[in-house]
C-alpha cells in the first residue's frame, strides 16, 4: 500500500528522486521498502545527516563522511546498507547518486 | 525515469552481482592507492571485491611496513611535472622522504585515509585481502607479519576463489 506513494513522485533513470525539496518521510520509507530496507532508528541517523548534509553541502555525503560524522561504523553501514551503502543511502534520504570516490 | 528497486542497485545482489579480484604487485605510496581506491569503490557499489597482494605489494598489508610506504623519486616518469623533480635531483638524500612527504598531504587533503586505515576501512567493507604465500616465504614473513584481518593464500587457491571475476592487475 505505502508503494503507491512512489507514483506521486519523478525519479531519474536511476530510481533516484528528481527534486530532492519533494522527499518526505512517507517517500523514505516507501523507497526503503522497494529496495528491501527495513528502517530503524540506526538508518534514521544516517538518513537524517545525509539530508542535513545535503542542505549545507548541496551533494549527498560519501560514506567516510557519513562513517566519521555519526557514530555509525563502516562495517554497520554495510549491514543497514548492504549491497551500497552510499548509494542505497542517498536513494532513500530523496538525494541524487552520490559520485564521491571514497 | 524509473521507480527505485533493488535491481537498479547493480551488483547489489550479494550472491548473484559481479565480483571483482584485484592483484596489488607494487608497494610504493603512490602504487599502493590505486587498487586500495578501486576496491572500496567496487565495494561501495555492492561488487563482491577479493584482493591479492604480491611481491612488494605485500608491503601494503605487512604491519611493519604498511604506515611507512613511501614515493620513488628515481626512476618514476610521474615525478615531472607534478612535483617537479628531476631525476638526477631525486636521487639526492631526503629526496623521496619530502615527496612521500608531499604526497601524503595531498591524499589527506582530499580526505582519503592513510594505508593503514584504508586497508582497515576494506576489510570491514567486506573485501577479502589476501597475502601471497610465495612472495611470503621468500620475504620471510608470516601470518603475524600481515595485519589482522587477512589471509595467506596460494596464486592457484586465489585463482580458485576469483572464478568468474573481473581482474585487475596493478
Amino acid at each position: 500500500m505505502t508503494q503507491d506513494i512512489l507514483d506521486t513522485v519523478a525519479f531519474d533513470d536511476d530510481g533516484f528522486m528528481e527534486d530532492a525539496a519533494a522527499w518526505t518521510e512517507e517517500i523514505a520509507q516507501a523507497i526503503a521498502e522497494a529496495l528491501e530496507v527495513n528502517l530503524s532508528d540506526r538508518h534514521w541517523d544516517v538518513i537524517k545527516f545525509a539530508r542535513q548534509e545535503f542542505e549545507t553541502q548541496g551533494e549527498p555525503p560519501t560514506l567516510r563522511l557519513i562513517t566519521q560524522q555519526t557514530e555509525v561504523s563502516m562495517k554497520e553501514m554495510y549491514q543497514l546498507f548492504p549491497g551500497g551503502p552510499a548509494k542505497i543511502t542517498a536513494n532513500i534520504a530523496g538525494l541524487k547518486k552520490p559520485t564521491g570516490c571514497i | 525515469m524509473a521507480k527505485p528497486s533493488r535491481a537498479l542497485h547493480q551488483g547489489s545482489d550479494e550472491t548473484g552481482g559481479r565480483k571483482l579480484a584485484l592483484i596489488a604487485s607494487k608497494g610504493s605510496l603512490d602504487m599502493a592507492y590505486p587498487p586500495l581506491i578501486l576496491a572500496n569503490a567496487a565495494r561501495m557499489s555492492g561488487i563482491e571485491v577479493e584482493m591479492f597482494f604480491t611481491f612488494w605489494g605485500l608491503d601494503i598489508i605487512t604491519k611493519k611496513k604498511m604506515g611507512k610506504l613511501n614515493v620513488a623519486t628515481v626512476g618514476n616518469p610521474n615525478m615531472h611535472p607534478w612535483f617537479g623533480i628531476p631525476t638526477l635531483l631525486g636521487a639526492l638524500p631526503g629526496m623521496s622522504a619530502a615527496a612521500s612527504w608531499m604526497m601524503r598531504g595531498e591524499i589527506k587533503k582530499l580526505d582519503f585515509p592513510p594505508v593503514p586505515e584504508f586497508i582497515k576501512l576494506l576489510i570491514d567493507a567486506g573485501a577479502n585481502v589476501y597475502g601471497c604465500k610465495m612472495s611470503m616465504d621468500m620475504m620471510k614473513l608470516t601470518q603475524d607479519d600481515l595485519v589482522e584481518g587477512s589471509t595467506v593464500l596460494g596464486a592457484m587457491e586465489f585463482m580458485d576463489i576469483t572464478e568468474g571475476a573481473q581482474i585487475l592487475f596493478v
